[in-house]
C-alpha cells in the first residue's frame, strides 16, 4: 500500500521538509491539531511527524492512533531544540511492557 | 477463592476438569507468547532508543543549518525557494508479522524528482548554505522512517505484551485456582454422597436382619 507522509508543525521548523518532499502543515505552537490529524489517517497518511511542542499541546491526538497501525504518529523535535518528549514515550513505552522502567539508569 | 455456582454432579464434574486441562494448556502457551514477545520487545526498543537518539542529533544540526540559510536570505526568498517540491515521498506500507502482531514495514518511495538534484529551486538567489541543509535534511529522510517503522512496532507490541500478561494472569490467579477449587468441592461432596449412601444401606440392612430375627422367634 503506497501511504503519504505529513509534517506537522510550526513554519519554521516544518520549512525544509517541503523541498525533500514531505507534505507540511503548518501549525502554530499549541494549536489543537486533532480534526487535522484524523482527516490525514483518512486521506493515506502512513506517518504523521509532528513537532513536539504540538505533541505536548495535544497528547490525546498521540493516544488515539497509538493501538492502531496506522498512522505512525512520530513526535519530532522542533527547531527549538528537543524537549525529550519523544524519549519520554520509549520509557512509557518500556513501562508499559516490562511494568518498571528498566532504561532509567542508561 | 470463590467455588463456581455449578450443580455438584459427576457431568459437571468432568466437564469443569476438561476446562481446567484447556486453561492450563493456555497458560503455558500465553506465558511462553509473553516471554518471547518480550524478548523481541527489548530487542526493537534498544534499537528504537538509539534510532531517535541519532535523529535528535542530526535534526538539530539540520535546524541549525536552515538558521544559517535564512540568516543569509531574504525570508521571502528562502520560502519562495522552498514552496514548491520537486519531489514527493512516498512510504509504501507492507504488514509485517511479529509473533501475531501485525506491524508496519515502511518502504521509501518518490515520485518525479528521478536523475534529477533534490533542490527544488534555481541556484541563482539562494545560498549555498540552503543547499547544504537541504542536503543533510535529506540525508535524515531513512533515519526518520526507520524511527516511524522502530517505534510504531515498539508501540503495537508493548500493547500486545500488556495485553497477554492481563491474560496470563487472569487465568493463573482467578480462572485456574476456582476450578480447581470448583472441581475440589464438587468431589467432595460426590464422596459425601457416597458415604451417606453407604451408611443408609448399612442401617436398612441392620434392621430387615433384625425384623428377620424377630419373625423367626416369634
Amino acid at each position: 500500500m503506497q501511504t503519504k507522509i505529513a509534517v506537522i508543525g510550526d513554519r519554521g521548523s516544518v520549512l525544509g521538509f517541503k523541498a525533500v518532499g514531505f507534505d507540511v502543515f503548518e501549525a502554530d505552537t499549541e494549536e489543537p491539531i486533532a480534526s487535522r490529524v484524523s482527516e490525514l489517517a483518512k486521506n493515506d497518511y502512513g506517518i504523521v511527524f509532528v513537532t513536539e511542542e504540538l505533541i505536548a499541546a495535544n497528547p490525546d491526538v498521540v493516544e488515539k492512533y497509538k493501538d492502531d497501525m496506522l498512522p505512525a504518529i512520530i513526535p519530532i523535535p522542533s527547531r527549538r531544540g528537543s524537549l525529550g518528549i519523544g524519549m519520554e514515550n520509549i520509557h512509557k513505552n518500556v513501562e508499559r511492557a516490562v511494568g518498571a522502567d528498566i532504561f532509567n539508569n542508561g | 477463592m470463590a467455588v463456581l455456582q455449578v450443580n455438584p454432579t459427576r457431568m459437571e464434574l468432568s466437564r469443569l476438569k476438561k476446562r481446567l486441562t484447556t486453561s492450563m494448556r493456555g497458560h503455558k502457551l500465553l506465558k511462553d507468547k509473553r516471554d518471547d514477545l518480550m524478548k523481541k520487545f527489548l530487542e526493537l526498543i534498544r534499537e528504537n532508543k538509539e534510532l531517535r537518539e541519532q535523529l535528535e542529533e542530526k535534526m538539530a544540526q539540520v535546524y541549525a543549518g536552515f538558521v544559517v540559510a535564512g540568516a543569509s536570505m531574504d525570508d521571502a526568498v528562502l520560502q519562495e525557494a522552498l514552496m514548491l517540491p520537486q519531489r514527493q515521498v512516498f512510504a509504501s506500507v507492507k504488514t509485517r508479522n511479529v509473533m501475531s502482531v501485525n506491524v508496519p514495514d515502511f518502504q521509501f518511495n518518490d515520485t518525479g524528482g528521478e536523475g534529477r538534484d533534490i533542490y527544488p529551486y534555481g541556484f541563482a538567489f539562494t545560498s549555498g548554505e540552503l543547499d547544504a541543509s537541504v542536503d543533510a535534511l535529506q540525508e535524515v529522510l531513512p533515519l526518520m522512517l526507520k524511527l516511524a517503522q522502530a517505534e510504531k512496532t515498539t508501540q503495537l507490541l508493548a500493547e500486545e505484551i500488556e495485553k497477554t500478561r492481563r491474560r496470563v494472569n487472569a487465568l493463573e490467579y482467578v480462572q485456574i485456582p476456582t476450578l480447581q477449587e470448583t472441581i475440589k468441592s464438587i468431589t467432595m461432596k460426590l464422596d459425601e454422597n457416597e458415604r451417606s449412601n453407604l451408611a443408609r444401606l448399612m442401617k436398612i440392612k441392620d434392621m430387615m436382619v433384625a425384623q428377620q430375627r424377630q419373625a423367626s422367634q416369634g
